[in-house]
């Protein structure tokens, strides 16, 4: 039997209703050498720049100091401890923050196929605020010191991904609206608690810290605090990376990616289990800073595209490097008084964020 | 390749949406699924590209088991078009097709030239090499499914699987669509793969599928060529409507002229 197909000449050619869109996009090598560059030089200003009174130059000098070992006078000591115990590793915290929550919002926006989801979405964020204000409120696990705080926090964050996977978990794994759906329930269900602590605490300088904790903040950053997060960051970062292509598949679809050999669903439980671990260590240290992982996703694709392996390089350069000068906005811009992150995040992001949205044509989803 | 479903059931909250399916492709056939809206074409076609697994039965290609092999190697030999929307972030269609090479390739390996000049050819065959750069958002319903079937095309597949690949397209488009599929998703040096498609339009389906299979309420009723199964006593019973038979005057394929509902 014949195929009645017509002869390819006499299918007319669709008619383009607009114009083929020219996408100038950067090389992403070159974009993201140039953003590491920009980062490094930013750590460096953050660490010379603050309220301190030091001056660029001697702050500079300090950091030189410290990374080679050189010596220094007592009388210099507390400045070079400004330097080398508080700017530098809460530098370095702000980029390892920055990236660890571009690089789990990109992931995010894929695994549940939404492109208004954030990091916190699936109530991660105010299951550890639950945690954290326990400790700055009440004195919970006061045993454990220094470290009571961020081990409450990653502990209840912990708990509270257990609580969202046991109830968005079904039959056909995870889907993408019950995550979304169960997410946001517990989110309100937490932040219920939190409010409910913060508002029978005893002072007012207990529900100050609480709320700062809420809005996000690089205050309490140090040596000790760096490296679990550093080594969750890389970690995430490492195997998201490797799942970039994965990424692209589950971002067309469940039916696409198993048509294109990808287990959809085995794959939104490694992102869910990289996710919790990831956020949790960032949270634990850094509060709820909201917003970068929602907007850095975005700005990245309309610099590059869709693409993952191109978005997954370029987001977490970009949002350490964001949240480099938005810490230092925070520490300068009221000094002494410290402003908390998250609300600076939103002044300086929002503006930038419409600003390249009506200069690129860039859809966000929605067909 | 061929491809054999045998005795595939699916039980989803205990409905049985496919019944106990027994059906057979022959290499580089094109085979046709109609039937009724939910009479299980999706369910079935679903379990062929693996988005979902049946309570019990099996899908052999050339005799191997599709479920014991791994999703990668299953991809490397069955490529599908499903009915979802598409992408929800806006990929350009060279990201697309180049999907396609997935399953060919390393997680943290770099795409060989290799991988590009195949997604070229696969463009090049849909005639959509000046869609490359287009995001694949702004693209036109027969211009997505084009590109779709590249990046289906860029796989490489001994088997292609579309669910319903003419929905929503212009009578012009739904032509170039089997088109392409029937006649020139063959690559240059492989030989045309086994299609195995839902349709909706029972002319469409008669005039390119070589075998017809007619699915109703979970299970196969009838198969053949186009010309024995569509009969007017099978369209009354399984479809419910009256239906005149007429041969295309040009290719002799049967066609059918629609009456009126069956008065029940």
């Amino acid at each position: 039997m014949a195929a009645t197909a017509a002869p390819t000449s006499a299918v007319p050619e669709v008619a383009h209703d607009d114009p083929p869109r020219a996408r100038r996009r950067l090389p992403v090598p070159v974009l993201a050498a140039g953003l590491a560059v920009l980062l490094l030089l930013s750590v460096v200003c953050a660490v010379a720049i603050g309220s301190a009174g030091l001056g660029f130059g001697r702050a500079l000098g300090y950091l030189w100091s410290g990374l080679t070992g050189g010596a220094i006078t007592r009388d210099e000591l507390s400045a070079y401890t400004i330097v080398w115990e508080i700017r530098f590793p809460r530098a370095l915290l702000a980029a390892v923050v920055g990236a660890g929550l571009s690089a789990i919002g990109v992931a995010i926006q894929a695994m549940v196929r939404n492109a208004l989801a954030d990091p916190f979405v699936l109530g991660i964020s105010s299951g550890a605020a639950v945690g954290a204000n326990a400790v700055l409120l009440f004195g919970a696990f006061g045993a454990l010191g220094v470290w009571a705080m961020s081990t409450a926090a990653f502990g209840s964050a912990l708990l509270a991904m257990l609580l969202v996977y046991a109830v968005a978990n079904t039959a056909h794994g995870l889907t993408p609206l019950r995550l979304v759906l169960t997410g946001t329930a517990m989110y309100y269900g937490f932040s219920a608690v939190t409010t409910l602590m913060v508002f029978f605490a005893e002072h007012g300088e207990a529900a100050r810290s609480a709320l700062m904790w809420l809005l996000g903040s690089l205050g309490s950053a140090t040596w000790g605090s760096l490296p679990v997060a550093a080594t969750a960051v890389a970690a995430g970062m490492a195997y998201l990376l490797l799942s970039a292509r994965r990424l692209n598949a589950l971002a067309m679809g469940d039916e696409t990616a198993a048509a294109l050999g990808v287990d959809a669903e085995r794959l939104r439980r490694e992102l869910f289990l990289v996710t919790a671990v990831v956020v949790g260590c960032v949270v634990a240290v850094s509060g709820a800073i909201g917003f970068v992982g929602l907007m850095v996703p975005h700005a990245t694709r309309m610099l590059v595209g869709a693409d993952h392996r191109r978005v997954l390089v370029v987001a977490p350069l970009l949002g350490a490097v964001l949240l480099v000068w938005v810490d230092v906005a925070s520490r300068v811009l009221l000094a002494p008084i410290e402003l908390p992150v998250g609300v600076l995040t939103a002044v300086i992001g929002v503006p930038c964020f419409l600003l390249l949205m009506r200069r690129r044509s860039y859809s966000f989803g929605v067909a | 390749m061929r491809v054999e479903i045998d005795e595939l059931s699916v039980e989803v909250a205990g409905a049985r949406l496919v019944r106990e399916v027994t059906l057979t492709a022959e290499p580089g056939a094109v085979v046709g699924l109609v039937g009724p809206n939910g009479s299980g074409k999706s369910s079935l076609l679903r379990c062929v590209y693996r988005a979902s697994r049946p309570s019990s039965g099996t899908v052999r290609v050339d005799g191997a088991d599709l479920f014991a092999m791994s999703p990668r190697e299953g991809a490397r030999r069955l490529a599908a078009l499903p009915q979802e929307a598409g992408a929800e972030f806006d990929f350009t269609v060279d990201e697309v097709v180049a999907m396609g090479r997935m399953p060919h390739q390393r997680a943290a390996a770099r795409a060989s030239a290799e991988d590009a000049a195949k997604c070229r050819e696969a463009l090049r065959r849909v005639r959509a090499e000046h869609l490359r750069d287009r995001g694949f958002l702004s693209l036109s319903g027969g211009e997505k499914q084009r590109v779709l079937i590249a990046r289906a095309l860029a796989q490489e597949p001994r088997v292609l699987v579309l669910d319903e690949p003419t929905n929503h397209l212009d009578i012009a488009q739904q032509l170039e669509v089997l088109h392409l599929v029937r006649d020139r998703a063959g690559g240059p040096d492989g030989p045309a793969p086994t299609v195995l498609t839902a349709l909706h339009d029972l002319n469409l389906a008669a005039g390119h599928c070589d075998l017809l299979y007619v699915i109703a309420r979970g299970g196969i009723v009838a198969s053949g060529a186009p010309m024995e199964v569509l009969t007017a006593e099978l369209l009354a019973e399984v479809f419910g409507v009256r239906a005149h038979r007429v041969s295309h005057p040009e290719t002799g394929a049967v066609q059918l002229l629609f009456d009126r509902l069956v008065e029940r």
